[in-house]
Parts: C-alpha cells; sequence; structure tokens
C-alpha cells in the first residue's frame, strides 16, 4: 500500500493544498495573497505537472485496482494541468475587470482538475464516478459564478439538473454492468465479457454509461446544454468548460471503450458511429444561425467532439491516437482562440456579438491575423494543424472501412467552414463602424501568438506529439 | 540543382516574409518598397524556372528534379516535374511579375495585398510541383485562403458573396477528393504519385446499396477526383461561381485565376483522373464529351447577352476550358496536348484580357460594356492589342487559341465526330461575343463624354500587355517549344494506359 503511495503523489499534492489554501485563505486577509490566487494555484497545478511527470509509469493497476498510472495518463494528467494553470492565468485580468476575483474560484478550478486527475486514471467505476462528480460539481458552482447575473444563474442550474440526470444514468449504468459481470474494476469485467456470455444486462448497462460520458463531453444527442451554459457562465469558466473537461471525458471515455469494453467493440462501434455523426452535423449547422461567439464556440466544440470520436469510432491504434491528437490540437486552438475573446471589449463591457469585431483588421493587423489563422485551422484547411488532425481520424475511419462516417464528416466541414469564414470575413472585410476597443494584455496575446504559431508549426511534425500519442494509445490498447 | 524546386517554391514566401517582418510602416515609401521587393522575388522566382527549365530534359518522361524528405511518416514532402507541370510551372511563374506590375497602382492595405500574392504564388506552384498527393492536397486546398481573401478584401461591390461561393463550392468539391485520396492510401498502402501512377486499381464492377457501380472502385475514385477538378476547372454546371468571382475579384486576382488556378482542374485530370482511373475515365467519357460540348455552347451564348466585361470574359473562360476537358477525355496523342496547349494559351489570352479590361476600368471604375465606345480614337496602342487578343479568344489561325482549339477537336473527331462538330460551333459563337465586345468597346465614334480625355497605354501596362501579346502570336506561328516539351510525357502515359 505504502510504496503504492508515490503514485498517489500528484493527487495528494494537489488536494492538500486546495484544503490548505483553502483554509489560509479564510483568515488571511491580506490583499497581495488575494490579488495573486489564481496565480498561486496555476503554480501549485504547475507543481501537480512535475510531480505527474517523476510518479507515472507502471503498467498494473494499483491500490487494489482502483487506480492506474501509466504513459496514457500521464499524457493527458500533464495536459490538463498545464492548460488549467494557463486558463487560470488568462482569466485573471477578466476576474479582476468584473469584481470577480474571490480566492472560491482558483480553488474550484483546481478541485475540477483534481477530480479530472482522479477520473483519468481510474480503474474501477467507482473511482471513475466519483472523479466525474468532483470535477462536475466545481464546474456546477463555476458556471453560476455571477451569481447576479441571470444567465450565468440559469447556466449553472441547466447544467447542474442536466448532471445530475447523466449522473444517474452513469450509477444505473453501472449497476447494470456490475450485476452482468460481478466487478467494477476495468480489467475484470473486461476478463469477464471476454470469458462469458454477453448478456443483454450488459450492455445495455455499457449504453448507459456510455451515455452518461457523451452527456460530460457534450456529443450528440447529449449536446442540448452546451450553447447555453457556455453561453451564459463568464468566459473564464466557458475557456475552462470548452478545453479542459474535453481531454479529461475523453481520455477516460478512450480508457472506458477499450479497456472495460475491448471485448464487445463491434457492439459499441456503432453507437460511436452514431455520436460522431449526429455531433458533427449538429456542430456546423447549429452555429450557422449564432451571432455570439460563445454560442459559436459551443456548437463548434461539439463539431469537433465529433470529429474526434470518429477516432474511437475506428476502433484501431490509429484510431485512438488520432483520437488524442484531435483532443490535444483541438485544446491548443481554443486556447488561442479564448486568450482573444477574453478581451473583447467595448466601452470596458466584455462583448461576444461577433459583429463588433469589424474592421478590428485594421487597428490590430498582427492580432486579426493570429486568430484567423486558428479560425482556419479550426475549419480544417490545410496545410494547418487543423487539418492534419482531421486526416488523422479520416484516416483512420476510412481505413476501418467506414468511408460513409468520413462522407458525413467531410461535407459537415464545408458547412463548418462557412461559420469559420464569416467571423474572418467581419474581422477583415465588414463595412460597419461599431468598433471594439480592447486592449489585450501582452500575456494573452503571447497565449494567442504561441497558439498560432503552434498550428502553423505543428504542420510539420504535430508538435512532436506523434510519438506520445502513440505511446499513450499503445499502454491502452495492451 | 538539387533543391531548385524547393527554392523555386518557397522563395515567395520569404518575400512575403521580408515584406511582413521587414517593410516597416505605413508611408506611401513603404508601399512602394514592399512592390520593389514582391516584384523582384517573382522576378528571380521567374529567373530560376528558367534556369530549371534549361536543364530539363524534354526527352524523358520521368520525373526530374526530384526531392524526398520524411514528413508526418506516412505522407512525405516529394517534389518533381514532368513536361506537364514543367510548362504550368513556367506559366505560373512568368505570370506573376506581370501581375505584381499590373498591381503597381493599388493603394488599399498594399502589404497584406503583395503578401497575399506572394503566399498564393507558392502554394499554386506546389499544387504543379508536388510528387506526394496529400502534399499536393494540402497546397491545392491553401490556395484557397490567399484567393478568399484577395476577393474579399480588394474586391467590388458585392465581393462578399463571391468570396464565400467561392471559397464554399470549391471546398466541397476537394473534400471528397480528400476521400478519395484517403481510399487510395487505404487501398495502395502509399501516397506517392509517382508509385500510385503505377498501381492497378480494381475495376471490377460491383453493387452498392443496389446501385451497379460499372468499373468499381475505379468509378468511385474518379467521382471523388472529380468533384474537386470539375469545381475547379471549372466545367459545367458547377461553374457559377467562376462569373462571380472574377467580376468581384482585383484585376490581378482576376488574371490569376483565369491563367493559372483554373489550369490545376485541368492539370488534376491529367495528374490523377486519367493515368490512375483510367477504365473509369473510358466509362464517362460521353458524359465528360456532354458537359463539355455543353459548357462550350451555352456559356457562349450565355457571354452574348452579358453587359459586364469581366463576366463575358469569365464565362468564354468556361467555354474554353470546355476544350481543355474535351480535349483531355478524347485520350490520344492529339487531344491530351492540344487541350495541355490550350490551358497554356488560355493562362496567356485570358490573363491579358483582364488586364486589358483592367486598363479601362482604372481609369473609368466601370466595367459595363455600353459605357464604353470609339476608344480607338483616343487609344489606339490598346485598340491593337485588344484586337489581337479578341482575335485569340476567338481561336484564329495564327494565334496560340486557334493550335489548342484544334488540335483538341482533332483528338475528339477521332473517336467521337459529333461532339467535335458541336465543339466547332463553340468556336464560330465565340467570334459572335467577341467580336461583338471589341465592336461595342473599341469601334464606332467616341461620343461618351468621360472618355474624350481618356489616355493610351502607359509604358507599365505595355510591359504587362506587350509580352502576353508576343507570345500568343509567337506561339500561334510556332507551337513547337511548348508541345515538345510535355508531348514525350504524355506519349509515354498513352502508351502506358493502352
Amino acid at each position: 500500500m505504502s510504496e503504492n503511495l508515490k503514485y498517489l503523489t500528484p493527487e495528494l499534492f494537489l488536494v492538500i493544498f486546495n484544503l490548505g489554501f483553502l483554509c489560509v485563505m479564510l483568515f488571511v486577509k491580506s490583499s497581495a495573497i488575494l490579488l495573486n490566487c489564481n496565480k498561486i494555484a496555476a503554480l501549485a497545478l504547475i507543481i501537480t505537472a512535475v510531480l505527474v511527470h517523476f510518479n507515472h509509469v507502471d503498467a498494473n493497476p494499483i491500490i487494489n485496482g482502483f487506480y492506474t498510472s501509466n504513459e496514457f495518463t500521464a499524457f493527458f494528467k500533464m495536459l490538463i494541468l498545464f492548460l488549467s494553470s494557463v486558463i487560470l492565468y488568462l482569466s485573471d485580468a477578466y476576474l479582476k475587470k468584473n469584481g470577480l476575483l474571490k480566492y472560491e474560484f482558483p480553488i474550484l478550478i483546481n478541485f475540477s482538475v483534481f477530480g479530472m486527475l482522479v477520473v483519468i486514471s481510474s480503474n474501477d467505476l467507482m473511482t471513475l464516478y466519483l472523479g466525474i462528480e468532483i470535477q462536475s460539481l466545481s464546474l456546477y458552482i463555476i458556471a453560476a459564478y455571477r451569481r447576479d447575473n441571470l444567465k450565468s444563474t440559469e447556466a449553472g442550474l441547466k447544467y447542474f439538473i442536466l448532471g445530475a440526470l447523466s449522473s444517474g444514468l452513469l450509477l444505473y449504468g453501472i449497476s447494470l454492468v456490475y450485476g452482468a459481470t460481478g466487478s467494477t474494476q476495468f480489467h475484470t469485467i473486461y476478463s469477464a465479457i471476454m470469458y462469458t456470455d454477453r448478456t443483454l444486462g450488459l450492455q445495455i448497462g455499457m449504453v448507459f454509461l456510455l451515455s452518461a460520458i457523451a452527456f460530460k463531453f457534450a456529443a450528440f444527442p447529449f449536446h442540448m446544454w452546451t450553447p447555453d451554459v457556455y453561453d451564459g457562465s463568464p468566459t473564464p469558466v466557458t475557456a475552462f468548460m470548452a478545453i479542459v473537461p474535453k481531454l479529461a471525458i475523453g481520455a477516460i471515455l478512450a480508457k472506458v471503450l477499450f479497456d472495460v469494453f475491448g471485448g464487445i467493440s463491434d457492439k459499441w462501434q456503432l453507437v460511436l458511429v452514431f455520436l460522431s455523426g449526429g455531433s458533427m452535423i449538429i456542430g456546423s449547422f447549429g452555429a450557422i444561425a449564432q451571432n455570439n461567439i460563445k454560442r459559436i464556440l459551443g456548437y463548434s466544440s461539439i463539431g469537433h467532439v465529433g470529429f474526434a470520436l470518429m477516432g474511437l469510432a475506428a476502433v484501431s491504434p490509429e484510431g485512438l491516437s488520432g483520437f488524442i491528437i484531435y483532443l490535444f490540437l483541438y485544446s491548443i486552438m481554443m486556447l488561442g482562440i479564448f486568450a482573444f475573446i477574453l478581451n473583447m471589449e467595448k466601452d470596458g463591457v466584455l462583448v461576444t456579438d461577433i459583429y463588433l469585431l469589424a474592421k478590428y483588421s485594421e487597428t490590430n493587423p498582427a492580432t486579426s491575423f493570429a486568430f484567423s489563422l486558428i479560425l482556419f485551422s479550426l475549419a480544417g484547411i490545410p496545410p494547418l494543424a487543423g487539418f492534419i488532425c482531421k486526416l488523422y481520424v479520416m484516416m483512420a475511419i476510412i481505413n476501418s472501412g467506414l468511408v460513409y462516417l468520413a462522407l458525413v464528416g467531410a461535407i459537415v466541414s464545408v458547412i463548418g467552414a462557412f461559420y469559420y469564414l464569416r467571423i474572418v470575413y467581419i474581422v477583415y472585410f465588414s463595412e460597419s463602424d461599431d468598433k471594439l476597443d480592447a486592449n489585450i494584455p501582452a500575456g494573452h496575446l503571447l497565449v494567442l501568438f504561441l497558439s498560432s504559431t503552434a498550428i502553423v508549426v505543428g504542420t510539420y511534425n504535430l508538435l512532436g506529439i506523434e510519438p506520445l500519442t502513440r505511446a499513450a494509445a499503445e499502454s491502452l490498447l495492451y | 540543382m538539387d533543391y531548385i524546386l524547393s527554392l523555386i517554391t518557397f522563395l515567395p514566401l520569404i518575400g512575403a516574409l521580408i515584406i511582413g517582418l521587414f517593410v516597416q510602416g505605413s508611408g506611401s515609401q513603404s508601399s512602394e518598397n514592399a512592390k520593389r521587393v514582391s516584384l523582384v522575388t517573382s522576378i528571380i522566382v521567374f529567373l530560376l524556372s528558367l534556369v530549371m527549365f534549361s536543364e530539363f530534359d524534354k526527352n524523358s518522361s520521368d520525373f526530374q528534379f526530384v526531392e524526398e524528405f520524411l514528413w508526418l511518416g506516412f505522407f512525405n514532402y516529394k517534389l518533381g516535374v514532368d513536361g506537364i507541370s514543367v510548362i504550368l510551372i513556367l506559366l505560373t511563374t512568368g505570370m506573376m511579375p506581370l501581375v505584381f506590375l499590373s498591381s503597381w497602382t493599388t493603394d488599399k492595405r498594399v502589404k497584406e495585398y503583395l503578401i497575399s500574392f506572394l503566399i498564393l504564388e507558392t502554394l499554386m506552384v506546389g499544387v504543379f510541383v508536388s510528387l506526394d498527393m496529400f502534399l499536393f492536397y494540402v497546397f491545392f486546398e491553401a490556395g484557397l485562403i490567399p484567393m478568399f481573401l484577395i476577393i474579399g478584401i480588394w474586391g467590388g461591390k458585392e465581393r462578399v458573396f463571391a468570396s464565400f461561393k467561392f471559397f464554399l463550392y470549391t471546398l466541397l468539391g476537394s473534400i471528397l477528393m480528400l476521400i478519395a485520396m484517403i481510399i487510395m492510401w487505404d487501398i495502395s498502402g502509399t501516397t506517392d504519385i509517382t508509385k500510385l501512377l503505377n498501381y492497378e486499381f480494381e475495376s471490377e464492377p460491383f453493387y452498392i446499396l443496389g446501385f451497379y457501380i460499372p468499373s468499381g472502385i475505379q468509378t468511385l475514385l474518379w467521382l471523388g477526383f472529380f468533384a474537386s477538378f470539375a469545381v475547379k476547372l471549372p466545367m459545367f454546371p458547377v461553374h457559377t461561381w467562376l462569373p462571380d468571382a472574377h467580376v468581384q475579384a482585383p484585376t490581378s486576382g482576376s488574371v490569376l485565376l483565369a491563367a493559372i488556378l483554373l489550369k490545376m482542374g485541368g492539370y488534376g485530370f491529367i495528374r490523377f483522373s486519367i493515368p490512375m482511373f483510367y477504365d473509369a475515365s473510358l466509362y464517362f467519357q460521353s458524359f465528360i464529351f456532354i458537359l463539355s460540348v455543353i459548357a462550350i455552347i451555352y456559356t457562349s451564348l450565355v457571354a452574348l447577352v452579358q453587359t459586364d466585361m469581366k463576366k463575358l470574359i469569365a464565362y468564354s473562360s468556361v467555354a474554353h476550358m470546355g476544350f481543355v476537358t474535351i480535349g483531355l477525355f478524347s485520350l490520344n496523342q492529339q487531344g491530351i496536348d492540344g487541350a495541355i496547349f490550350q490551358m497554356i494559351s488560355h493562362g496567356f489570352i485570358s490573363a491579358a484580357l483582364f488586364l486589358a479590361v483592367g486598363v479601362v476600368y482604372e481609369r473609368t471604375h466601370t466595367r459595363e460594356i455600353l459605357a464604353f465606345g470609339g476608344l480607338v480614337n483616343r487609344m489606339p496602342n490598346y485598340a491593337m492589342v485588344f484586337m489581337v487578343l479578341t482575335l485569340a479568344n476567338v481561336g484564329l489561325p495564327g494565334t496560340s487559341g486557334f493550335i489548342g482549339e484544334f488540335l483538341s477537336l482533332v483528338g475528339v473527331f477521332q473517336i467521337k465526330p459529333l461532339y467535335a462538330i458541336f465543339g466547332a460551333v463553340g468556336v464560330i459563337l465565340s467570334a459572335c461575343y467577341g467580336l461583338l465586345l471589341y465592336k461595342k468597346v473599341i469601334l464606332g465614334e467616341l461620343i461618351k463624354e468621360n472618355l474624350k480625355r481618356i489616355n493610351d497605354l502607359s509604358l507599365r501596362e505595355k510591359f504587362c500587355l506587350y509580352p502576353l501579346v508576343l507570345l500568343i502570336i509567337i506561339f500561334g506561328i510556332y507551337p513547337k517549344p511548348i508541345i515538345e516539351t510535355y508531348s514525350v510525357t504524355v506519349a509515354n502515359y498513352l502508351q502506358i494506359l493502352n
């Protein structure tokens, strides 16, 4: 047991830091610490990432089989920790400006991140459930973080009610799977499925489980909450929700599919094809009529989830690695986009109407170029990285013989290109005189430019993550 | 000579970087500098491609100057040229200095304008040199971004609609091509074009969802590529984006669109569709012929009633591209030779025509045919140039337009004489609209008040137009230098295929 504990060091550090920070902040009234609480929390996340780096790689499950720590989990954990710390840093200015800077915000974010670490490492359906609940509960609260704002409260409530429903589905699915196989541990269920009958109960349980996870992943047909919650939440929270949970839930979805239900991939492949195709279609058609950039990104994230799921639907190592690459590049692109959106201001008020971006390129050529580059990449125009990752998943799916899904993806990405281009068009061509008067801080600019550089450089070697994702995919498959 | 193709491809990009990073300020001096940098860059690229051409062995049908580097593993960075692509590269690099000269008077966001054109040059050359199909796709598709911006930012009144239409039409076509490419990779296990050219794709018929697929997988792949190239070329009925894009694009944008971007479609047909899916090409031969004949006759008739000069030329472009497809798919030496020649010659003629329209547009800010008349009285040089161009567009013997159309028709006459007859009707129709345009714009009395003080061609405009006019006449009389460049390659293609 105690030698197992070292694999838990990162999580333990993070949760102890969080509790300690909470206790300290209750009593400390020092404004110096309060002003920097986001940065302190971000630093804690970075330290956790370092700890993850030095405390992983053990093929066998630990702590009585409840937990794993391997290449796959380490990759996702470090990515999540890194991205969350950047988002904490980015949200600092916004929170200060809107008088929302309270120490609860970074602590809740950190708790949510802690939940995600648990989710990613879980090797047991109960750990999985607990992790998902920890991360979701924190998200419910911060979605309603602007409690004096009607939309924000609505977002929080909506997210909570639907999230509770999905937790119910998850538990029901777990109980059915447990009933069919007699275990909640991933590897036991896996071998039970391999060597015994595949009962109807197991299959229904699997569908319930997948539905619950798809709900958290915002995949069609469980996507309804996404645009409203993205729109209503404060923008830093939207940024967090659009990027980080996607990685954690994506990781656990891949893990559940391959580590738990790997033996009946013929059963879940069609489910995933349905989720993937539907998400892509909803994501692209839904965004056409939107003017609110947060809603557009909500729909866009649904569409991207659909594309990523295409990789899983391929049921192959290439597909899995494509899935991971897709999520990785998606998060990089979204980070850049949000670094910009967090500063869309007019007369000191944050705005989300895309038509206010009119003529932005005339006053800020470099920024709008970087921003447009990311939009082109999201649309999947070569040679940018967004195209390469689409190519990966499409190649995987065609390799598995599901050409029709690739066709859906192809047609849908043309429709998707329309609404990304519409933003580019407003930035570059529009004649309107409503202008933003945003003054983007240097740190945000840096993130935006790094992100757009990354998608250009990424075309050369995918930022060197391909071997990493392959290793991650292999540690999951074998 | 090892890396000359990479050099030709990426030198314009370096020019764009120089403009972006080192040409500071926004005054007229800095935009003047930016124009000089872009002109010099394009001239150097042109000279380099001439050097490459002089080293090119015309008697070999192999790919030459091949470079290969590992890229993402499953697809690599591989460049090389054969007779067909080398001539199109020369056309591209030769056209660019004229484009920069012709846009010398631009004053709206000059730096971005030139950067877009330089990037576009890199991507256009890249299309013709890439020997890996995904690399080809990357170049082919990435060209949409600069062209979208060129039409959208520097275009005319309806530019937003036109740029979106251009972008989405082309994207829809090429994304289907991407699917076909992935399937090809899945079947053959390679993305290398040289290997794919020797790979035989299955042509056994089969059923999908109850539909009979005649030449098997070849048919489906052929259709995927067709979707992309037919939009790009453009063929009837997906040609409707072209008139909009042409009318709204700035002059130099139209020049590039007509001279080079359209040729990518024809190049794609000869590089992918015909050699790789020969059975399917045979199966679809009549289909292509019918579409081409409709394009030739229908769009010529449409051109006849246009009131906008650019739109008229745009429709005539569609008609002339009909000769390209009809020639390519006659699948014999004369037809393919003629089609490629037609692409080159149409590159000269349409580019020069758009430049000529740009000349009067700059002076009067209108392109309405009715707003002109009697220009010969004030602009004799212009009238002369325009006459040569009109006659070349008609396909008069002695101009390069004749050679291409004639050879294409000869090619198709050998297998389906009926289509050749219909195609020849298009030549007559093109004489109708071409001469009508000439009469209305150039001839007659100069009665319009605003035209009474119009000036003849300036030295800069002469530099743009005279080389093209000369080339049109030279190659009309002596087409051998062009045809001999690629005829060995074409002959070798056909030998393998038959």
